[in-house]
């Protein structure tokens, strides 16, 4: 598979990320090359063998159902560029 | 499985200009897990609090904040899953669903895309008409809900609430079993009903704790038939999917007109683009949502923050031993042990708080009996006070008194509900209130032949036509129940009003 420069483009813009036309070629070599390595993984024969989701034996941590966290608008919204009457603001999305 | 059967209801039929067309539904209901703090985080879920108030760092996103399932949403995904009779994956991961919007700070929507919480299992959907379908689902994943933003409190800013960001859902996906608009609302009753007697979701579509997206096809009679032999889908027509409604009403208006447009492009020689379409109540129309078509490049990839989630077989038979009674076995069990009618019982059974409060008043008393009074009396004055069940001023004991009053014979029917209504009012003993106000029968024979013979003594007209035509005695009837105040038992003075106009 290769990535051409539409592809590094359309990528770029799910990952609102932006890219200037002229960065388009290096960024799609880029790509190539990552997928490169891929394909190189992808000739080992992993058939039966099941993916490894952790590098120690670990069981998912849980919490319980019990509310210990919240309450502290202020903060949440501290970073926030515009924030009024409690709520983020941010330019209108709607459809 | 249950001694009910049913016949499988007719598909819906919608003429076209040029031929008929089927209706092809399946539908992805998103039910909010009734919980106490959120899916990854120990915020709460609580619905109409101050804005960001219910917000952890984990939910606003803040960089390095880590997701920690909360077991219990866990749990009730079980619980949802066995109540629906499906298997349940004791292995189960979560992924990353990309894409941006302002009330998703994470960037990403943590799902199960690859390996949801529960497989397979069906929900059985009575229409009211004696028939039923029985719908597959395909599958529940265990998900977390986006924010909601605020469109109009500004012209040129959206306002963002990150509350029910992080907030557990189940997502129920259907199989495309569903046959008509009708069908597609009775569905959602049903998931609903099940899931309020399981305490997993408590269904409130206003607060937008219960929606539904549904994919509409059409297809030509048979060509379904052909799918359900070959489960091969290329039988079916192009499905659209018409997103986020949350009442029964939209759902089916939504579903007639999404129809009746396929229908119309394809006899005009027109293809049906797949897509994703807004129902707009108002204009009574659906439309597409193409700009968001290309944000569904979702790029899903398994979430690098969490574990598989693996559970044991015994936590899952604990729950499973600690199901409550669902509906179609309660229905069942009110049939055969009270002999309810198949609608009586449908309508008591509908909610688990009616349900408790009919089987009080049944105990030790006739079932149907019981029955009418606590749909017919009760219901009715609760729906013109507009109260729920669990707000009613008569309690199951007070109602049971007035229902062993009438089969004793103290009181007739009419006199109940005079009864009925004092104790709806006033409260108190209804045994108490007839001894105190006089309401109590007259069985005493002796004292209604005196009546029957003064009304007879009063009307001599009266008495020769009724000998003539002797439909005539229920006018004295009347007389002699107007006389007595309506304490006298009807079934008495019918017997000696016959009796003494024969004579």
């Amino acid at each position: 598979m290769s990535i051409d420069i539409t592809t590094a483009a359309k990528v770029a813009k799910l990952a609102r990320i932006k890219v200037e036309d002229d960065a388009l070629p290096a960024l799609a070599e880029e790509f190539n090359a990552i997928l490169g390595f891929i394909e190189q993984l992808e000739e080992v024969d992993v058939e039966g063998v099941a993916p490894m989701t952790s590098v120690t034996p670990q069981r998912l941590k849980r919490r319980e159902d019990v509310v210990m966290d919240g309450d502290q608008q202020e903060k949440v919204l501290s970073n926030a560029p515009d924030a009024r009457e409690g709520f983020f603001a941010v330019p209108k999305v709607v459809e | 499985m249950l001694d009910l059967t049913y016949e499988t209801p007719k598909p819906k039929v919608i003429a076209g200009a040029k031929h008929d067309w089927e209706l092809v539904i399946g539908l992805e209901v998103h039910a909010q897990v009734a919980s106490n703090a959120k899916l990854f985080s120990g915020a709460s879920t609580t619905f109409g609090a101050e804005p960001n108030s219910n917000v952890a760092f984990v939910d606003a996103a803040m960089p390095g904040m880590l997701p920690v399932i909360n077991e219990f949403c866990v749990a009730q995904a079980v619980r949802t899953g066995l109540g629906l009779k499906a298997d349940i994956n004791l292995w189960s991961a979560f992924d990353r669903k990309n894409y941006f919007y302002p009330d998703l700070p994470q960037g990403y929507q943590i799902s199960q895309l690859y390996h949801p919480i529960v497989g397979e299992g069906e929900v059985l959907v009575e229409l009211g008409d004696g028939t039923a379908r029985l719908v597959r689902v395909e599958r529940i994943h265990l998900e977390q809900d986006a924010g909601k933003s605020i469109h109009d409190m500004d012209p040129n800013m959206s306002f963002v609430d990150l509350n029910r960001t992080g907030v557990a859902l189940m997502e129920i996906v259907s199989r495309p079993d569903i046959r008509g608009p009708e069908e597609a609302a009775a569905y959602v009753v049903k998931l609903r009903q099940i899931m309020q007697y399981l305490g997993t979701c408590d269904g409130n579509m206003q607060n937008g704790n219960l929606r539904a997206d549904v994919n509409v096809s059409v297809c030509r009679p048979g060509d379904y038939e052909k799918y359900q032999e070959t489960q091969d889908f290329s039988h079916l027509g192009t499905r659209c999917e018409i997103k986020n409604m949350n009442s029964m009403r939209f759902i089916q208006q939504a579903i007639e007109v999404e129809a009746r447009r396929q229908i119309a492009i394809i006899e005009d020689g027109g293809e049906v683009v797949q897509e994703t379409r807004l129902y707009d109540p108002d204009k009574g129309e659906t439309r597409s949502m193409r700009s968001k078509e290309e944000a569904h490049d979702y790029r899903y990839f398994p979430c690098p923050d969490l574990l598989p989630l693996e559970i044991e077989q015994g936590w899952v038979d604990d729950i499973a031993n600690d199901l409550p009674e669902l509906p179609d076995e309660k229905k069942a069990r009110f049939i055969s042990d009270f002999g309810l009618s198949d609608y009586d019982a449908s309508v008591l059974t509908a909610e688990t708080a009616a349900a408790a409060f009919f089987e009080k008043v049944a105990e030790g008393r006739d079932g149907k009996l019981a029955a009418n009074w606590v749909i017919n009396e009760l219901f009715g004055r609760l729906k013109k006070d507009e109260k729920e069940i669990t707000e009613s001023p008569v309690s199951p004991d007070q109602l049971g008194g007035i229902i062993t009053l009438i089969t004793k014979g103290d009181i007739s029917g009419k006199i109940a509900k005079d009864l009925f209504e004092i104790v709806y009012t006033e409260g108190g003993d209804p045994a108490e209130i007839v001894e105190a106000r006089g309401m109590k029968q007259v069985t005493d024979t002796g004292a209604i032949e005196a009546a029957v013979d003064q009304v007879i003594a009063d009307n001599p007209a009266q008495v020769a036509k009724a000998k003539e035509n002797p439909k005539l005695a229920g006018w004295f009837v009347g007389q002699v129940m107007k006389a007595t105040g309506g304490k006298a038992n009807p079934k008495a003075v019918n017997e000696i009003v016959a009796k003494k106009l024969a004579d």
